[in-house]
């Protein structure tokens, strides 16, 4: 039985990373997994972390990612990143944060650049990804009220729609 | 795989440059900032993330007909000597030269596009030219990105145009920048409101070497600010209008120069040019200064044209990362200032004295070589 590296519990969690050509593990029972809110196994940091040999990266912001986050202030659901990080480095996680924080996003553009727009070169079949993107939220509500109207005849020619639609996908 | 060496052994193709028409614009520069769709940003990625954005990346800027046998390294594999020797020769930022593993940079073979990897956006990717040619580098760096785009996805919004870890690089991502050489300006004093009436226009001016306003060897850079809201194109044509007219400044300046003090004139570029040939010890700021002299000399005619190429060439090479990797050991200040000053003389060794036609009844001949401000 492997145990875990903070206490003799059997441990459930491991964490196996190469970082620096070096082999990392990382042994946690549950609870202990549970208690440095270890959720997501792939993360290397969260090994570095609990093996004490924890590096701040040369050149990144100085900010480190929360696992736990203050109850009712906005993460991103993707990165993680929240509103207490953009405060503090003025820069933002992915590029999902522009859509979570996009209030924040409008006061900072104020005054910063010519426009709130943008024009110019736009990527080639990222368009084309957008507006089908787009297709499918609006599909996707349709079927929703289709359900809940209980109209199944209308949900089934919906649901037969987003499943060509998602088929197609954008030729990479 | 291309050695560091050979990367560093010759002079970037913009150096060598030749003459152009526009004499006080050593270089145009574009850089474009793109991000991974659905990775997050290298600051704030985990260092798998980071990883892995860099293994999407590095294959497909590596398969770029432009990257063919290019310099490709990660940051980790490189010395701190020859990352800031990429520094000093404006192929990477100073901020990632600070980094290391899971950042990377591939450098075309003669030096005209750099791609940093995982910088404070997954792509930095930038072009560099000899004189005044944001449009024809802009056009060849998005060229590129066009055919990157073709192989990863980009982080894009229809409004806010690329993504970009910080929000002032949002829309196009475009820096658009050029370095001038100013010393006419300088030496009339004219450079203050000069440079206030470009920042005035929302661009942005600062001295390339030495802190605050001042500027050594009388370099400075003039860029863009905003990036949203106008379309790379505006940004770019405006930016050449304002260039080419500090430029055309610069011209007017050394023509009033030589006409109203002559021998001031003479008497500077001829000190610099005594300095430089017999100095035996020389830091940087008196070497930058001395060739940034010997440059105006090389524009106005007291040397021949292949001369301002010699000073531009210089100009990296007295640097400090460079003298290191001259000497191949670190160097103590007082070592690097002799090297550094054996470096110059023996470079100059061949260039005679300056050429000084001047005379105070005939105005003809005062421009030898081209220097005629009409001409620019």
């Amino acid at each position: 039985m492997m145990k875990c590296d903070y206490c003799d519990s059997k441990a459930t969690v491991f964490l196996t990373q190469l970082a620096e050509g070096q082999m990392k593990k990382v042994c946690l029972c549950d609870s202990c997994a549970k208690e440095r809110g270890v959720t997501d196994p792939t993360g290397f940091s969260l090994a570095d972390m609990l093996l004490g040999n924890f590096q701040k990266e040369v050149g990144g912001p100085v900010v480190q990612r929360k696992e736990k986050v203050a109850g009712g202030a906005k993460v991103c659901p993707e990165c993680g990143f929240t509103f207490e990080d953009l405060q503090k480095v003025r820069r933002f996680g992915c590029g999902n944060c522009y859509k979570v924080f996009s209030d924040e996003v409008a006061m900072m553009l104020r005054g910063m650049h010519k426009g709130a727009s943008h024009i110019g070169k736009v990527p080639e079949g990222l368009m084309e990804f957008h507006y089908r993107q787009q297709r499918l939220d609006e599909l996707r509500t349709k079927l929703e009220q289709a359900i809940a109207s209980e109209s199944y005849e209308d949900a089934a020619d919906l649901r037969d729609e987003i499943h060509t639609l998602d088929e197609t996908e954008v030729g990479k | 795989m291309m050695r560091f060496s050979t990367l560093i052994r010759h002079p970037a193709e913009w150096m060598a440059g030749g003459a152009s028409e526009q004499s006080a614009v050593i270089t145009s520069r574009i850089r474009l900032a793109r991000n991974l769709r659905g990775h997050s940003f290298p600051g704030w990625a985990k260092k798998g993330e980071r990883a892995e954005a860099l293994e999407i990346l590095r294959p497909a800027v590596e398969g770029l007909p432009a990257m063919k046998d290019a310099f490709s390294r990660e940051l980790g594999e490189l010395s701190s000597v020859q990352k800031q020797v990429l520094v000093e020769r404006h192929l990477i930022s100073r901020e990632h030269a600070a980094r290391g593993d899971g950042s990377g940079a591939v450098i075309e073979r003669r030096q005209s596009f750099s791609i940093m990897l995982n910088e404070e956006d997954h792509l930095r990717m930038q072009s560099i030219r000899s004189g005044l040619k944001l449009t024809e580098a802009y056009k060849a760096l998005s060229e590129l990105d066009s055919m990157l785009e073709q192989k990863v996805d980009y982080a894009f919004d229809p409004t806010l145009g690329y993504l970009t870890t910080c929000p002032t690089n949002l829309g196009t991502g475009l820096r658009a920048s050029a370095m001038l050489h100013l010393p006419a300006l300088v030496l009339s004093d004219q450079i203050g409101p000069v440079l206030q009436a470009v920042n005035k226009i929302g661009l942005a001016v600062r001295g390339l070497y030495g802190e605050g306003t001042e500027s050594l060897g009388n370099l400075y850079q003039i860029s863009n600010q905003s990036t949203l809201g106008e379309s790379e194109e505006t940004i770019i044509n405006r930016l050449e209008r304002v260039i080419s007219q500090v430029a055309t400044h610069e011209e007017n300046a050394r023509a009033k120069l030589m006409e109203d003090d002559p021998d001031m004139v003479a008497d500077k570029i001829g000190r610099a040019y005594g300095v430089l040939r017999h100095a035996h010890i020389i830091d940087s700021k008196e070497a930058l200064n001395h060739l940034s002299l010997l440059r105006l000399g090389g524009n106005i005619g007291f040397f021949p044209a292949e001369s301002v190429n010699l000073c531009d060439t210089l100009l990296m090479d007295i640097q400090q990362a460079h003298l290191q990797l001259h000497a191949g050991a670190k160097l103590s200040p007082e070592a690097r200032d002799s090297i550094r000053a054996e470096i110059v003389r023996s470079r100059l060794q061949s260039l005679d004295s300056p050429d000084i036609r001047i005379s105070k009844n005939n105005d003809t001949d005062r421009f030898p070589e081209g220097g005629n401000p009409e001409d620019a």
